[in-house]
C-alpha cells in the first residue's frame, strides 16, 4: 500500500476554527467562570472565623428543620393523596367534583397564601379549636406550616398518582380480571408497579419543589435554613449569609435530582433496548 | 363589630379598594415579567440546543443555578445583593448616600430569571420535537439560518411549547405572592395589612386566595382561546 492510498482512507480532520457561536460560547463560559470565581473570592475575603463558629451550628439546625418539615409534609401528603386520587377517579359525580375542587384550590393558589391562611387565619377559630383541644397544636408556627404544606402537596401528589395510574393501559386491568385477580390485588401487583415508573420523576420534582417552597416558612417565623439565614443577615448585615444558604440549597437539590435520575435508570433497566 | 360586607366594601370603611390595588400590582408584575422571561428563556434554549459544547455548558449552568435555588432566596439575593452592591459603588463617590432598590424591579428580575430557566427547558423539548428535515427543507429552498428559524421553526415551536408555557404562566402568577416579603404591596401584602388592622385574618387571606384562584381561572380561559387560535392555523396532515 502506497502513501497516497493511506491519505485517501482518512481525510485530514477539518480545522475547527472560531465560528461566531464558539466565540460566544467561550465568552459566556468565561463569564460564568469569572462570576463563580468572584463568589468564591468574595467568600474567602469575607471569611470571618468568629462569625462562622457562631452561626454554622445554627445553619446545620436550620437545614435539619427544613428537611424534617419537607419529610413530614411529603409523607402526610402521600397518605392523604390516596383517598383524593381515588375520589378524583371515582364515577360518583359529587365525589370526583369535590376532589377536583380540592385539587384546583390548592394548585391554583400560592403556597404562601395557604400558609398565611392557616397561620394567621387559625386565630379566628380559637374558641372552636380550644374546645376540641387543638389550639396548642396550631399555636406553633412549625405545625401550621406542616398542616398547610401537607394539604398542598397532597393535591399535587393526588394528581401525580392519578396521572400515573391512568397511564397504565386498560388491557392490564382486563388481563388481570380474566386471570381472576380481584381489584385490590390487580392494583397492588399489576397497576402500581407500572404506574410508579411513570410517577417517579414527578414525585422527585415534587420533593424538590417542596424543599424550595419550604423556604417561605421563614416568613412565619419558623427557623428553617432560610429563617436562620434571614436571622443571621439581620444581626450581622453580612451578605455572605445568603450566599452560604444558596450553596446549601443548590447542593441538596442537585443531590436529589441526580438520585432520582439514578433510581429511574435502575428501575427502567428492563425497558431499555 | 363590623359586618363582613362593610369590611369588603369600596372606600375608607372597607378594604376592597386596597385589595384591588394589590391585584393591579400583582397582575402588572406578572405581565411585566412574562416577556423578559420568555425572551431570556428562548435565548437560553437556543444555547442549549446548539452544536457548540461551550454554549450548551453556559446554558446548562444557568438552568442548574436558577432552578435549584428557592424563588424566595433568589428574590432576597437580588434585592439585598443589589442594595449592597450599588451602595458599595456609590460610596466610592459619596460616602453619605444611601440607596433604596426598587422592589418591583427586583421582583421582576428574580421572577424573570426563575421563569426563564424553566421556560428554557420547555423551549428545549419543543426544539427536540421538531424534525431535522424542517431545517434541511429551509436550507434547500434557499432560506438563511435566521429566516429558517423565523419562518419555519418558530411557528411550529410555539404550538408545541404553548401548553408548557401556559403552565409556567400559572406558576409565575402564584410566585408573585413572594414579593410581598420584600415590601411590595401586592394582593397578599394588602390582605395582611387588612388582617392586622381588622383582626379578621381568615376572611382576608381567604379572599386573597380566592382572588388568586380567580386570576388562574381567567388565565386558563385566555390560554384556551390562544390554543384554539393557534390550533386553527395547524396544517392538516
Amino acid at each position: 500500500m502506497n502513501v497516497a492510498a493511506a491519505k485517501v482512507d482518512r481525510p485530514p480532520a477539518l480545522p475547527r476554527g472560531w465560528p461566531r457561536q464558539r466565540v460566544l460560547g467561550y465568552g459566556l463560559v468565561c463569564l460564568w467562570i469569572v462570576f463563580l470565581a468572584g463568589i468564591a473570592a468574595y467568600l474567602v475575603v469575607a471569611w470571618n472565623g468568629e462569625l462562622f463558629a457562631k452561626y454554622a451550628p445554627s445553619y446545620v439546625t436550620g437545614l435539619g428543620v427544613t428537611l424534617l418539615l419537607v419529610a413530614i409534609s411529603i409523607v402526610l401528603g402521600a397518605i392523604l393523596s390516596v383517598p383524593i386520587a381515588y375520589a378524583r377517579m371515582s364515577k360518583n359525580r359529587i365525589l370526583s367534583g369535590l376532589a377536583y375542587a380540592y385539587v384546583y384550590f390548592f394548585r391554583g393558589t400560592p403556597l404562601l397564601a395557604q400558609t398565611f391562611l392557616v397561620y394567621y387565619g387559625v386565630g379566628s377559630f380559637r374558641p372552636q379549636l380550644e374546645m376540641v383541644g387543638l389550639w396548642g397544636f396550631f399555636r406553633e408556627a412549625f405545625n401550621c406550616a406542616i398542616f398547610a404544606f401537607s394539604l398542598n402537596t397532597a393535591a399535587y401528589q393526588a394528581e401525580i398518582l392519578r396521572g400515573a395510574i391512568q397511564s397504565v393501559p386498560r388491557g392490564q386491568w382486563e388481563g388481570a380480571a380474566s386471570l381472576g385477580l380481584h381489584k385490590l390485588q390487580t392494583m397492588w401487583k399489576i397497576i402500581l408497579p407500572q404506574a410508579l415508573i411513570v410517577a417517579l420523576r414527578p414525585y422527585g420534582n415534587e420533593i424538590i419543589l417542596m424543599i424550595k417552597g419550604s423556604a417561605i416558612v421563614a416568613i412565619i417565623t419558623v427557623y428553617d435554613l432560610m429563617g436562620i439565614t434571614r436571622l443571621t443577615y439581620s444581626r450581622t448585615f453580612d451578605f455572605q449569609s445568603y450566599v452560604w444558604a444558596a450553596i446549601i440549597y443548590l447542593i441538596i437539590v442537585e443531590i436529589l435530582r441526580h438520585a432520582v435520575e439514578w433510581i429511574e435508570r435502575r428501575i427502567t433497566i428492563h425497558l431499555q433496548r | 363589630m363590623q359586618s363582613v360586607w362593610t369590611l369588603l366594601s369600596w372606600g375608607p370603611e372597607g378594604w376592597l379598594d386596597d385589595i384591588a390595588y394589590g391585584v393591579f400590582i400583582t397582575v402588572s408584575l406578572a405581565a411585566a415579567t412574562l416577556p423578559v422571561g420568555l425572551v431570556i428563556g428562548f435565548l437560553v434554549a437556543l444555547a442549549k440546543q446548539s452544536g457548540e459544547p461551550s454554549l450548551r455548558l453556559a446554558g446548562n449552568i444557568y438552568t442548574t443555578i436558577f432552578r435549584g435555588l428557592p424563588e424566595l432566596l433568589t428574590l432576597f439575593i437580588i434585592f439585598y445583593g443589589a442594595q449592597v452592591g450599588i451602595q458599595q459603588i456609590i460610596h466610592l463617590y459619596d460616602p453619605t448616600a444611601s440607596v433604596e432598590v426598587n422592589a418591583f424591579v427586583s421582583g421582576m428580575i428574580a421572577l424573570g430569571v426563575v421563569f426563564s430557566s424553566y421556560a428554557s427547558e420547555v423551549f428545549l423539548s419543543a426544539f427536540r420535537a421538531i424534525p431535522k428535515g424542517q431545517y434541511e427543507g429551509g436550507y434547500s429552498v434557499g432560506l438563511s439560518g435566521w429566516q429558517t428559524m423565523r419562518l419555519v421553526v418558530l411557528p411550529q415551536l410555539i404550538r408545541i411549547a404553548l401548553p408548557g408555557l401556559a403552565n409556567l404562566w400559572l406558576i409565575l402568577l402564584k410566585d408573585t405572592a413572594l414579593v410581598s416579603a420584600i415590601g411590595l404591596t401586592d394582593i397578599l401584602r394588602q390582605a395582611g395589612v387588612a388582617a392586622r388592622v381588622t383582626k379578621h385574618a381568615f376572611l382576608f387571606f381567604g379572599v386573597a386566595a380566592l382572588i388568586y384562584l380567580l386570576l388562574a381561572i381567567i388565565s386558563s380561559f385566555g390560554i384556551n382561546a390562544i390554543e384554539r387560535a393557534v390550533g386553527r392555523q395547524q396544517v392538516q396532515r
